[in-house]
C-alpha cells in the first residue's frame, strides 16, 4: 500500500517582498547619497629649509589680497572691499586683468610675462611671473576665507576658459588632458598662502 | 436544460504580486550602487560655504573628511559652543590630525591620490582652518578640499 507520491507545495514567496522592503529601508537609513563638492587646492610642501624659501619677488609682480578678522578685504593698492556679491566680482575682475598682464592697483607695470614655448600651441606669451598673495587673519571668518579663494579661482577658470576657446573653439573642460596642460601653462594657478607667523616664538628669540 | 446556467457573478482576478520582490530588489540594488555608508556620527554641527567653482569629489575611498564647528545642539551642555574638530568618532586635537592622516593613508590603495576634505562651518574662525593645514602639510598630504555647496 504505497503512499501516493505528494506534490511538493511551491514555496510562498509572498513574504519576500515584504523582506526586501526591509532590507531597502535599511539601506535608505545608513546610507548618504550627497555628492560631495568642493573647491580643490593643493598645499606646498613643507618648507625644509628656511633660507631657500626667502624668495625675493619683484614689486610688480605681486597682487596682495588681505583679509582682516571681520571678512573685510584690502587689495594691493589699498583699495577696500567687503564680502559682497559687486565687491567680489570687482575682486575677480581686478585679478583676471592682473593676471592677463595688467598692472595690479598701485602699480604702474604689468606682472611680467615672458615667451615659452608651449606644446602644441608654439612659443605663447605665458604669465609665468605673477603671484597672487593671499594673507588671512587669525580671526577671519571662514566664509570670508572661502568666498575670496573662489573669486581667485574663478579668474584663472575665466581666463583659462576663454583662451581656450580662442585656440582650440571648446570650453576648457571639454578639452584633452594635453590642451589642458597647455592652457595650463599660459594661465599658471598661483596663489600663495602667507605662511602663519608665531608672534611668540619671533619675540622670544 | 444543459443551457445557459448563469454564471457565479464573475470576480477580479487577484493582483499578481509576484514581480513585486524583483521590483523592490532593483531599487534596492539602484540604491546600494548610488549611496555611501554613513562612517562617522556627526559631533558638529556645520553649514559649508557655497561657491561657483567646485570639483566634484571622485573617488570616495581616496577621500578622508575633517569636520569643523561647533557641537550639535545635544551635545552643547556638554562641549559647549567653542569650535571643534571631529575625527572619526570623536572630537580631536590639531595635533591629531597628523596620526588620522598616517591611519587614513594606511587603507589606501594609492596613496599618493589622498585628499583631506575639510568640511567647516561658515563661522569658523581662519586660526584652526590655518592650523589643520599647517599640520597637513607637514604630513604631506597636499591634495585638500573646501567642501561646499554649490551655487549659481
Amino acid at each position: 500500500m504505497a503512499k501516493k507520491k505528494k506534490k511538493m507545495p511551491g514555496l510562498n514567496t509572498s513574504s519576500t517582498a515584504d523582506i526586501s522592503f526591509m532590507l531597502l529601508i535599511f539601506f535608505l537609513v545608513t546610507t548618504s547619497m550627497d555628492t560631495d563638492k568642493g573647491l580643490t587646492r593643493r598645499l606646498p610642501p613643507p618648507p625644509e629649509n628656511q633660507e631657500k624659501n626667502m624668495v625675493q619677488i619683484n614689486e610688480r609682480n605681486i597682487f596682495k589680497v588681505n583679509i582682516n578678522s571681520i571678512g573685510k578685504i584690502m587689495i594691493s593698492g589699498g583699495e577696500k572691499l567687503e564680502c559682497t556679491p559687486n565687491d567680489l566680482a570687482r575682486l575677480r575682475s581686478l585679478v583676471k586683468d592682473f593676471i592677463a598682464g595688467k598692472p595690479a592697483p598701485g602699480e604702474t607695470k604689468g606682472p611680467e610675462c615672458s615667451m615659452v614655448n608651449v606644446p602644441g600651441l608654439g612659443p605663447t606669451l605665458c604669465s609665468d611671473k605673477h603671484v597672487i598673495s593671499l594673507a588671512s587673519d587669525r580671526g577671519t571668518p571662514y566664509a570670508a576665507y572661502f568666498a575670496v579663494q573662489n573669486e581667485l579661482v574663478a579668474a584663472y577658470n575665466e581666463l583659462r576658459d576663454e583662451r581656450a576657446k580662442e585656440k582650440f573653439g571648446r570650453p576648457y573642460e571639454a578639452l584633452n588632458d594635453d590642451n589642458k596642460g597647455a592652457i595650463r601653462e599660459i594661465y599658471p594657478q598661483k596663489i600663495s598662502e602667507a605662511e602663519p607667523v608665531d608672534y611668540t616664538k619671533k619675540f622670544a628669540n | 436544460m444543459a443551457g445557459f446556467k448563469k454564471k457565479a457573478s464573475r470576480e477580479m482576478p487577484e493582483l499578481s504580486t509576484s514581480s513585486l520582490p524583483d521590483l523592490i530588489f532593483t531599487i534596492l540594488f539602484f540604491f546600494m550602487m548610488v549611496t555611501t555608508m554613513r562612517e562617522v556620527t556627526l559631533k558638529v554641527k556645520f553649514t559649508v560655504p557655497s561657491g561657483t567653482e567646485l570639483e566634484k569629489l571622485e573617488h570616495k575611498s581616496d577621500v578622508s573628511f575633517i569636520y569643523v564647528g561647533p557641537p550639535t545642539d545635544n551635545l552643547r551642555g556638554q562641549f559647549g559652543t567653542g569650535t571643534r574638530i571631529q575625527l572619526n568618532d570623536r572630537y580631536a586635537d590639531t595635533r591629531e590630525v597628523m596620526d588620522f592622516v598616517a591611519q587614513e593613508r594606511q587603507g589606501m590603495q594609492d596613496q599618493t591620490k589622498q585628499v583631506i576634505s575639510i568640511k567647516a562651518d561658515v563661522y569658523t574662525q581662519m586660526g584652526i582652518i590655518t592650523d589643520i593645514k599647517e599640520v597637513l602639510r607637514k604630513s604631506y598630504a597636499l591634495k585638500l578640499n573646501y567642501s561646499a555647496s554649490q551655487r549659481n
